[in-house]
């Protein structure tokens, strides 16, 4: 864990515009490689935490470091230019349901490509390839030519899996991508993410209500409450008790907090 | 704590619904007074209808021949406005689009745009376009293909709106401009809304350039017409089958294609 961090909060705290606290001077590191796994109730902040990294939510104070550089103020292309390099797994999967699994995996490759040559579709035979490559490691490589509403959900996303690897990410964003999954298919989208994690060295941070998954997949666990870490600790000091406690409403947990 | 309440008055007996109804029914007889519109004369000189029906029951099949050539041009006339209309809404419809367009100024502006283009009645713009290029088919195009354009680009802006927006997301999250943003996640979701409305509204253009042929706009519209003047009733059938022959064509394609891409 001596690593340096790829992302780095510093007192980090968003405010919507309707006053709601999404997040509270979080101070997070985060070194490369690893596996993060973020817990916490609906509304805790998880999702506004993650995607402040890739700004598609701006902070209000603080600064965000991705891989040594300050993110907070990016516009245009060089916002592009680091989202490109962060993939995103959603709920929905958020595939384009008409079209093709394989249009779907090449879209993730679209920030390399101009303008005018991705809309006319010129993918380089490269890329082609590595887009059936992308699909084999999930499992997925007879469906390239389905159509993505052919698929289950749990196929849609593991094709948004190949889609995010097309983007040669350095990080990947998991939004609770399990949360619409049966167990089954559960399990393999969680392995694809680790063996994304553990092949290629991509640093994953997933968004997680199960604390069984959490503990057999994560490197380190943090907790939200409230848009505040209250919780980060490795996962081998991880007990079952903590993570009930980040369960907790937050009432009941102020309470147990002035009691201790 | 687990019992049905009692329904009040006002639900029990549709009170709003039946107040609703009442108003629409009284606007309607109010509306039809003020206009003066006469039903009883309507059905006293119905005769008059039945007369002329009788007549066009009647068709002249040797005028088919000469009605060929206008209805196709027609048919061209429809097309290629219908077309131009299209491509040039396809920008705006998509600058229109709330959930494309976050800034709320230049959405304004091009519905503004559009809401203008939408209220030129198409006959006086066929009667602009006639003096500016003349008696012909020429102009008939041009005007079929603002009619066409101010049409299609709020049906395709609305189609738009719809949109499942979770692929616009994704695609922004892995870096793509605007542009690339609407090329993979929107077209892709509106794409068969875009074919049927174009097909849609192609079917109007061809009823409509019947009526710009009064204005001397071209095609079958001035056949039409001539053989109104000339109270050639048998005339006036056949062209009125051939219309009928093409926009039901129409309608089949469309439908073939629409149940085709969906």
């Amino acid at each position: 864990m001596t690593e340096k961090p790829i992302i780095e909060f510093q007192h980090v705290s968003k405010t919507y515009q309707n006053g709601t606290i999404g997040l509270k001077d979080i101070n997070l590191s985060i070194p490369q490689g690893q596996f993060l796994v973020v817990v916490g109730l609906s509304g805790a902040g998880k999702s506004t935490l993650m995607r402040t990294i890739n700004r598609m939510h701006d902070i209000s104070t603080g600064n965000i470091f991705v891989d040594g550089e300050s993110i907070v103020h990016l516009e245009g292309k060089e916002l592009r230019r680091l989202r490109r390099s962060i993939g995103m797994i959603f709920q929905n999967f958020n595939l384009v349901k008409r079209s093709s699994v394989q249009r779907n995996v090449l879209s993730g490759r679209v920030g390399y490509y101009s303008t005018w040559k991705s809309t006319l579709g010129l993918f380089s035979k490269e890329d082609k390839q590595k887009a059936i490559e992308a699909l084999q490691r999930v499992g997925l490589g007879e469906k390239l030519y389905s159509r993505a509403d052919e698929l289950s959900g749990g196929q849609q996303q593991r094709v948004a899996i190949a889609r995010a690897f097309m983007q040669d990410p350095k990080i990947v964003l998991a939004d609770e991508p399990i949360a619409s999954l049966d167990p089954l298919t559960t399990e393999s989208v969680m392995d694809d993410l680790k063996r994304l994690n553990e092949e290629f060295h991509i640093t994953v941070i997933v968004n997680l209500h199960s604390v069984s998954l959490a503990r057999r997949f994560g490197d380190r666990i943090i907790g939200l409450r409230g848009g505040e870490l209250v919780y980060d600790e490795p996962i081998s000091k991880v007990t079952e008790k903590d993570l009930e406690a980040i369960y907790q409403p937050v009432s009941i947990v102020k309470k147990s907090e002035v009691q201790a | 704590m687990n019992i049905v309440p009692t329904r009040t008055f006002t639900q029990k007996y549709h009170v709003k619904t039946v107040v609703w109804l009442t108003l629409f029914i009284l606007l309607v007889i109010g509306t039809a007074k003020m206009t003066g519109v006469d039903f009883i004369m309507f059905f006293a000189n119905f005769g008059q209808f039945t007369a002329l029906l009788q007549q066009m029951a009647k068709p002249d099949w040797q005028y088919t021949s000469l009605v060929v050539q206008p209805i196709l041009e027609t048919i061209q006339m429809a097309l290629i406005g219908t077309t131009v209309g299209t491509l040039v809404a396809i920008p705006f419809s998509v600058l229109a689009a709330r959930n494309i367009v976050k800034n709320k100024f230049l959405r304004g502006i091009i519905r503004f745009i559009l809401n203008l283009v939408r209220t030129l009645p198409d006959l006086m713009l066929a009667a602009l376009f006639v003096a500016i290029v003349g008696i012909g088919p020429v102009a008939g195009v041009f005007t079929l293909a603002i009619f066409s354009f101010g049409m299609i680009s709020k049906l395709f802006y609305e189609a738009i709106e719809t949109i499942d927006e979770g692929p616009l997301e994704a695609l922004q999250a892995a870096g793509a401009n605007k542009i690339q943003m609407v090329v993979f996640a929107v077209i892709p979701q509106v794409f068969n809304y875009f074919v049927s409305y174009f097909l849609y509204t192609f079917e109007i253009n061809v009823r409509a350039s019947t009526v710009l042929g009064y204005l001397g706009a071209g095609g079958i519209g001035v056949y039409l017409q001539r053989s109104l003047d000339q109270f050639a009733y048998g005339q006036t059938a056949i062209i009125i089958l051939g219309i009928l022959m093409v926009v039901l064509i129409i309608d089949g394609v469309s439908n073939t294609l629409r149940e085709r891409l969906l």
